[in-house]
Parts: structure tokens; C-alpha cells; sequence
């Protein structure tokens, strides 16, 4: 997991950036128009860019989706509401999770935390109230909701920490 | 034939202006200060008719108010109030290092007190077009010195709102109860009108947010003049109603307005550009060059230790920091607002303003290139701070 950092850039808009692991900051500015600017920094002088590249709204939604990325989370994510006692979270599922491959009943999910898989995105599009027979793929982001702690226990188990727990 | 002459004029002055426009552009420059050049230029070899003249003195106030307009359009709200909590140290520190040696400067030439009050803006307020302009034009957004210098840049666009009612007050004059009086009002009017810009904005965005693009452009250009011409009423300064307006409109309704306004900002601010230098006495200009150039060189100092402690704080190594502060040296557009403010209190204060405003749009630039040569040198002589070895 990187660590994103972000920096408000008044007048121009938003910028999120994280230390690579290769030695360089990667970052991309959310302009106030919707452009986005991707930009690495230089390996001599961390501070500065090294390039940058503007794109805009629908070229930074082409490269998300050869990233692997799903731009349907970010817009989904804003509607992230706080009621009282109720949460809901986009889960990814890791490669490395038990349940990758597996299908969606054998996690008995609801049963063990509390917390229900109300929906999956998987290469842009979402998959509605899946059912049990659904396999789980690498990649995919499950949307979860249950109570705030119901979904941290899922969040453990999808990612085979937690796998012994009893909801 | 008055018209066919106000044409001929304006439309070769206006050419003139593109041709300058063009040759900063290659040259990878600001064009106000060859705006200012063509304007004493002008001054200098040909005289206007009274119609033209009238005309660019109009179209230089409406150039002021507009600059004033879209530069609180660039900001929330929000924005506004996170910088000024979060920044207030850089903040001090950029007015007490870079307003000072203008007050001095000012008192040390002989200028009325509040003629060395505006000097003192003169060399205060960094010009935030310019900074941002090279920010994005150089590919630096996503350097990690950038906020620091935006947020100077805003902090300074705040304190300039604030400042400029002030001046207007001093301006007025009159016994010192009187003066006492009429800043306190200023100050009141202007903080009224910022509390109601922040309280009712969103509101008045979404009355003025219309769908035709027409509509928008006419109904916000005509707030604009109908608030700026009620604030110059009050006393307050025209351009600050401006300001606020622009704070007040927020959000979607924002971001079309300043395409739209762009383009008739960008004109008439370079009518105001070439009125001021036509109005400068050039005389002066021989007389005022040596104080211009030490005055650079001090402020230029001072604003780029700014930048260099701004950066500091925020983490950044040496050569962030040397970009920072060089980045801050320029100052432009509002610099010769506040001088043009006082042209008629000290016959000087144009001429010095233009030549500082040349210079110092000359100094920041060349020095950012270098960052990676003269940026050790400088570290060297701080061992304690985070040299990471």
C-alpha cells in the first residue's frame, strides 16, 4: 500500500503523490478544469519534476483503465455517506488474498462479520447484488457495507488476516 | 473623423501591444514590463488626441478592476481561510522582510509618509500571475516547493485586499481624526463585505449561473462594475469591490466566468499597463534608476529568503528552496496598480515603480535557472538544517 499524500494547490487544484518504491515521487494534479497532470520527480532533487504530462478528462480516464484502475470507484466513492452507525467501504481484492479465485459463498462473509457484499467492480463495469455462485477475482473491488467494525473484520479476512473469525 | 482618428490609434497601439506580446513570449518573459515600455515609448514619441487618451483611461480602469476580479475568482473561499491558518508564519515574515525596504526606501527619498507606504506595496506584493504562469509553464506544479509559493502568493493577494481599502482611506486625507475615521470605515466596509462574501456566495453563484454563456458574461461583468463603482462611492477603492465579488462567486459558476473574462481581462489590463507608462514622467526615469536598482537588489534578497524559509519549513531541499525563492522575486501587475494609486503624490514613485517592476521580472527568472549550480553554495553555509547525506 503506498502512502498518498495530499497537497491543496490554491488556484490550481489538488495534488496526490507517493514515494516510489523505484526511488522517484509519482504524482498526479487534479486540475480545477478536470485536467489531470501526471509527473514523476528526478532521482538528483526529489523536489522538483523531472517531466510532466497534462492530460485531459477522457485521456486520464484511458490511462487509469490500462493501469488496471477503475475510474467507476472514484466517482462511486464520493457518495461515501456518514450515517450513524453504518459504513460502507470499496474493498480491492489482493492476488495474494484466500479468496481470490474462490467464489463469493465460500467466504460466508455476512455470517462471519456482520458486513454484506452489496456490490463488485471488476474492469469498469459493477456487478449489482452478486450472488454466491460469483467467483472473486484478483482485482476486483468489493463494495461492502455493515456496521464500522463489521467491515474492518471483512477487510481482514478478504486479505487472509483474519481468516479465523467468528462473527 | 474623431472616430475614424480614435480607431486608427487605438488599433495600432493595440497591434503594437500584440507584436511586444509575442516577442516576451519568445523570449520566455512576462510581457508587462515591455507593456510598460511601450507605454512611455508612446509617451515619449507620439502624442494620442484626447479621444484616445480619454479612452485608454477608462479602458486602464476597467483593466485594474478586472485584475482584481479574476484574482479573487481564483480562490475559495476555503482556500482562503486554510491558508491563513495554516501559513501565517511565511505570511509575517514575507511582510515584515519585503514591505519594510520600500517604506524605508520611500522616507529615505524624501516621499510623503503615505507615498512610502506605497512604495512599501510596491515591493511587498510578488506578482502572483507571473509565479503561477511560470509554475505551470515550466512544468513545476508537482514540485513540492510549489505550495509554498502559491501560498505566499495568496496570503499576499489577502493582505493586498485588505491593504488597498486602507491606502484609499489615507488617499482621501484630511486632519488625522479624519484619516483615523476613514480607515476604520474602510476596514469595516471591507470586512463586512468579505464576511458577506463568504456567508452569501454560494447563494449569489447560483443565482447569476446561467445556462447561455451571454447571459453569464453580461450579468458578471455588470456586477462587477455596479459593485466596483459602489465600493469607489464608499470610498473603499473600486478594484477591492471587485476582489470580493470575485470571492463571493464560487464553484462551477467560477470556473466559466474565468474563461469568459480572460480574454477582456487580458485586454484591458494591458490598456492599464501602457496608461501607466504613458502617464510616467520621464524625466525621472535617469534620476530614480540607481534607488530602483538597489531597491531590487535589497527586495530581491528579502523575498527570496522568504521563499528559501518558506520551503525549509515545508521539507524541501536546497535547490526547492533556491527555486522558491527566486520564483517570488518578480513583482508585476499589482505592484504598478498601487503605484499608479500614487502618481500624483510623488512624481517619482512611477518612474521607479516601472523601473523596479523591470528589474525585478528580470532577476527572478535568470536566477531559477540556475537552482542547481548556486543553490550548494548557499546550503553549505547551513550545516544544522536537513542536509540528508
Amino acid at each position: 500500500m503506498v502512502k498518498l499524500e495530499e497537497t491543496p494547490l490554491p488556484g490550481v487544484g489538488v495534488r496526490h503523490d507517493f514515494d516510489g518504491r523505484y526511488g522517484k515521487r509519482v504524482g498526479v494534479i487534479t486540475h480545477r478544469d478536470g485536467r489531470r497532470e501526471i509527473f514523476v520527480s528526478r532521482r538528483d532533487d526529489p523536489d522538483a519534476c523531472a517531466q510532466s504530462i497534462v492530460l485531459s478528462d477522457e485521456e486520464a480516464e484511458a490511462v487509469a483503465d490500462l493501469l488496471g484502475g477503475s475510474t467507476i470507484t472514484r466517482h462511486v466513492s464520493r457518495l461515501t455517506q456518514d450515517v450513524e452507525g453504518l459504513a460502507i467501504d470499496w474493498l480491492s481484492m489482493p492476488g495474494f488474498s484466500p479468496y481470490a479465485g474462490r467464489l463469493l459463498g465460500d467466504t460466508r462473509m455476512r455470517t462471519r462479520t456482520g458486513a454484506s457484499i452489496v456490490a463488485i467492480m471488476r474492469g469498469g463495469q459493477a456487478i449489482p447484488a452478486p450472488g454466491p455462485e460469483l467467483p472473486l477475482l484478483p482485482g476486483d473491488t468489493l463494495v461492502v457495507v455493515g456496521t464500522p467494525e463489521g467491515v474492518v473484520r471483512a477487510a481482514g479476512l478478504l486479505s487472509g488476516e483474519d481468516s479465523g473469525a467468528a462473527g | 473623423m474623431p472616430l475614424a482618428q480614435l480607431f486608427l490609434e487605438l488599433g495600432a497601439v493595440i497591434l503594437a501591444l500584440a507584436f511586444v506580446g509575442r516577442a516576451a513570449g519568445r523570449l520566455g518573459i512576462t510581457p508587462i514590463p515591455l507593456y510598460l515600455l511601450a507605454g512611455i515609448g508612446l509617451g515619449a514619441f507620439m502624442s494620442l488626441g484626447d479621444a484616445p487618451e480619454e479612452f485608454i483611461h477608462i479602458g486602464a480602469e476597467i483593466g485594474a478592476v478586472l485584475l482584481l476580479f479574476t484574482l479573487g475568482l481564483e480562490y475559495t473561499s476555503q482556500e482562503l481561510r486554510d491558508n491563513l491558518h495554516a501559513n501565517r508564519g511565511v505570511g509575517l515574515l514575507d511582510v515584515g522582510l519585503n514591505f519594510t525596504p520600500g517604506l524605508l526606501a520611500g522616507l529615505l527619498l524624501g516621499f510623503t509618509p503615505l507615498a512610502a507606504v506605497l512604495l512599501g506595496g510596491v515591493t511587498y506584493l510578488t506578482s502572483s500571475g507571473i509565479a503561477s504562469k511560470v509554475l505551470a509553464d515550466l512544468g513545476r506544479l508537482g514540485n513540492r516547493e510549489t505550495p509554498v509559493i502559491l501560498s505566499v502568493c495568496v496570503l499576499e493577494d489577502v493582505a493586498m485586499a485588505a491593504y488597498l481599502p486602507v491606502v484609499a482611506a489615507l488617499l482621501i486625507g484630511g486632519t488625522l481624526a479624519a484619516v483615523g475615521v476613514n480607515v476604520l470605515v474602510a476596514l469595516a466596509a471591507f470586512a463586512l463585505a468579505f464576511f458577506l462574501a463568504l456567508r452569501y456566495g454560494p447563494l449569489l453563484s447560483r443565482v447569476v449561473n446561467v445556462q447561455s454563456n451571454e447571459a453569464l458574461l453580461l450579468s458578471v461583468f455588470g456586477l462587477v462594475l455596479v459593485v466596483a463603482g459602489a465600493a469607489d462611492l464608499l470610498r473603499v477603492s473600486a478594484a477591492i469591490g471587485a476582489f470580493l465579488v470575485g470571492i463571493a462567486l464560487s464553484g462551477e459558476v467560477a470556473e466559466r466566468t474565468r474563461t469568459l473574462i480572460a480574454p477582456l481581462r487580458d485586454l484591458f489590463a494591458a490598456v492599464f499597463f501602457v496608461f501607466f507608462g504613458l502617464q510616467l514622467d520621464l524625466g525621472a526615469v535617469p534620476e530614480v534608476l540607481l534607488p530602483a536598482a538597489l531597491l531590487a537588489v535589497v527586495t530581491s534578497i528579502t523575498k527570496f529568503y522568504t521563499g528559501w524559509w518558506g520551503a525549509a519549513r515545508a521539507g524541501v531541499q536546497a535547490r526547492g528552496r533556491f527555486r522558491a525563492g527566486a520564483t517570488l522575486i518578480p513583482r508585476g501587475e499589482f505592484s504598478i496598480l498601487i503605484a499608479g494609486l500614487g502618481l500624483g503624490l510623488a512624481p517619482t514613485l512611477g518612474p521607479l515603480a516601472a523601473e523596479y517592476v523591470l528589474l525585478t521580472a528580470l532577476i527572478g527568472p535568470v536566477l531559477a535557472r540556475f537552482d542547481g549550480q548556486l543553490a550548494p553554495l548557499l546550503d553549505r553555509g547551513r550545516p544544522g538544517e536537513t542536509q540528508v547525506g
